[in-house]
């Protein structure tokens, strides 16, 4: 067979022509190895999970091992980055609090996006007094002051007696902020998700969908949401790093994860007390929260970049 | 316009039923009521308690004092605080507080628009330049530093290293008068505050305005031999700040956040302190109150952001 002199109707025949297949996957992570800080970041909170994950296999001491005789110790050997104002080993500490927060943060935003994509998807499909209702609920929630709620429900979540039995009085601060990071994080992916699919049902594909008679919840979860995931994908991870920050604010301000856990919002509000002693205790946690976030914000971008390559401002 | 108006009022008053229903529900779902902590004290028995819940009323039944709750709030009667400032009127509580809360938040969004709205215009019109690079990398450290962390590491530089500033507080006793003073006070809590402002509105002046910077009418106005200062200002600056003008209205909700955090930790006595106390002091009256007038104040943010858009941009009708 001879190829044609001009034209590309064969494309597959000439071997000068011939082009590794490309998928949209593919493109993606192409596009996103060539986001040079993305990449940073990521490896970043690759490392830091690593480090979370196996806090109790190479933390030096126990979170709570206390050396009376060695208060606001400074660098050394045994304690690389020192001790606290009860002699506590900081890098141990560190490393379960990251532990913590890690776990904390990540279910949190996984319930959120749950939650968020739900809410958004079944507003958008089924319109009418679902739509109001749900899109209602979400205004609400995103016109709430926040942070003045979040003090509120989070002191009477602590308290409440069965939770405390459920869960254990130590446990339960723990579950209580991912309920609460849940329960005030969704909307805005709501609203993400409403939007997309809004503009998404009326093509033609879901037409030809539900011209052949599938369900809605087939159309929502074969149709529908697998052309809406870019969006959802970068929401999702710049939500961690709000998760994140929403955590550690809580626990600074002694509403979030409590002692005995350490956290990294709880070991700095420990640490405003020393200032004057000890001013790298306030330094660590700080630095953690702020790198992970920073990380986090980078791989959203590139994410952003990457995924949907029309949007980027 | 006027049928907008009044939707949206009565969806406002609507919103604002419904938040006070939430608050006084949960609020009732702390257990032991708010006296419970006092029975540390051996000196406080259960009859003790029990006299104080019966003297504001806590042996009634919720929807009844809900309802009574309900008809003295519609006239701004908030009733007496119990723990913050016992006894006082929650009224006078947050008269006394609001003042300083308001200077707090004035001189930050003033600030913050100072700073954010020149240096996200130069950045749009200089893009890919290396100023262009350093403000974006600025505002991503910027929307990345948690706030409370920002505040302690500015005290340690400029009050435990330098000692040029004080740790917290409003002014030093006996100095009340020096204005000098006062402002070393406000320096730490006005930048904290400002953070989060400066990172994201210049990031937000920038893309609005890189969005104009795009668009023909722009070409049409060089074309015709306007000076590109002339194009930027009057024709592309002006276009740009309609989205904006409309965010202050919007982020309501971050500012109030930020006065919690920042008056909290640099003693502030403001409204965001207030509402960490009382919650803490379990103080309903105080809590109920001040989530009340914060969910009020974001309401008409948010109705103000809207009705200001179709002020500066005759193309938005609202019907």
């Amino acid at each position: 067979m001879s190829a044609p002199a001009i034209g590309l109707d064969a494309p597959s025949t000439g071997a000068g022509l011939a082009r590794p297949q490309r998928t949209l996957w593919g493109d993606a992570m192409r596009r996103f190895a060539r986001h040079r800080l993305g990449v940073l970041g990521l490896l970043l909170l690759l490392l830091f999970a690593v480090l979370a994950v196996a806090a109790p296999i190479i933390a030096p001491y126990a979170q709570e091992a206390q050396d009376l005789s060695n208060q606001f110790g400074s660098w050394s050997s045994a304690h690389w980055l020192g001790s606290d104002e009860l002699g506590r080993d900081i890098l141990s500490r560190l490393l379960y609090a990251a532990r913590i927060s890690l776990m904390v943060t990540v279910i949190s935003t996984l319930l959120t996006t749950v939650v968020g994509v739900i809410v958004g998807a079944a507003a958008a499909y089924f319109g009418g007094w679902v739509e109001t209702v749900l899109m209602r609920l979400t205004d609400v929630v995103l016109s709430l002051p926040a942070l003045a709620l979040l003090l509120v429900v989070s002191q009477m979540l602590r308290n409440l007696t069965f939770l405390r039995q459920t869960f254990g009085a130590n446990n339960v601060s723990i579950f209580v902020i991912i309920i609460i990071l849940t329960l005030f994080g969704w909307p805005r992916l709501a609203r993400l998700v409403h939007g997309s699919v809004l503009s998404l049902k009326q093509r033609d594909f879901v037409e030809a969908a539900r011209a052949i008679g599938a369900r809605p919840g087939r159309i929502i979860s074969q149709h529908l949401l697998p052309n809406a995931v870019a969006p959802i994908v970068v929401q999702t991870t710049l939500r961690l790093g709000e998760a994140v920050i929403a955590e550690s604010t809580l626990s600074f301000l002694g509403l979030g994860i409590a002692p005995p856990f350490a956290s990294l919002g709880n070991m700095l509000s420990g640490a405003q007390g020393y200032i004057f002693r000890n001013p790298w205790l306030a330094v660590y946690p700080g630095a953690v929260i702020f790198l992970v976030v920073l990380a986090v914000n980078f791989v959203g971008d590139a994410l952003r970049d990457a995924l949907d390559p029309r949007s980027r401002a | 316009m006027s049928t907008f108006l009044l939707r949206r009022l009565i969806q406002m008053a609507f919103l604002l039923l419904l938040i006070s229903m939430l608050v006084f529900g949960i609020l009732q779902l702390v257990p032991g009521g708010p006296f419970d902590q006092l029975l540390a004290d051996p000196q406080v028995s259960p009859a003790d308690v029990e006299r104080l819940n019966k003297l504001i009323g806590l042996d009634k039944p919720l929807p009844q004092r809900y309802g009574e709750w309900l008809i003295r709030a519609v006239r701004l009667d908030w009733g007496d605080s119990w723990r913050v400032a016992f006894g006082q009127p929650v009224g006078k509580v947050i008269n006394d507080r609001l003042p300083q809360t308001i200077q707090l938040m004035s001189v930050s969004i003033l600030l913050s628009m100072l700073i954010a709205l020149p240096i996200g215009i130069y950045s749009a019109i200089r893009q890919y330049s290396k100023i262009d690079y350093l403000v974006t990398g600025l505002s991503f450290v910027g929307i990345s530093m948690p706030v409370f962390w920002f505040a302690l590491m500015l005290m340690i530089v400029f009050a435990v290293q330098l000692r040029w500033l004080p740790t917290s507080g409003i002014s030093t006793p006996g100095l009340e008068k020096d204005w000098l003073d006062k402002l070393k006070h406000m320096i730490m809590p006005v930048l904290v505050l400002s953070l989060t402002f400066i990172a994201q509105w210049s990031r937000f002046m920038r893309a609005s305005m890189l969005e104009i910077l795009s668009l023909d009418y722009l070409r049409t106005a060089r074309a015709k031999g306007l000076t590109e200062r002339v194009v930027i200002s009057r024709h592309g600056l002006r276009n740009a700040l309609i989205p904006v003008i409309t965010i202050l209205g919007l982020d309501v909700p971050i500012l109030f956040s930020g006065a919690i955090i920042t008056e909290t930790i640099f003693s502030w006595p403001g409204m965001g302190r207030l509402l960490f106390d009382a919650v803490f002091g379990n103080d309903w009256p105080v809590v109920t109150a001040v989530i009340m007038l914060t969910a009020f104040l974001v309401l008409v943010g948010n109705l103000l952001a809207d009705l200001l858009y179709a002020v500066v941009d005759p193309r938005i009708r609202y019907t």
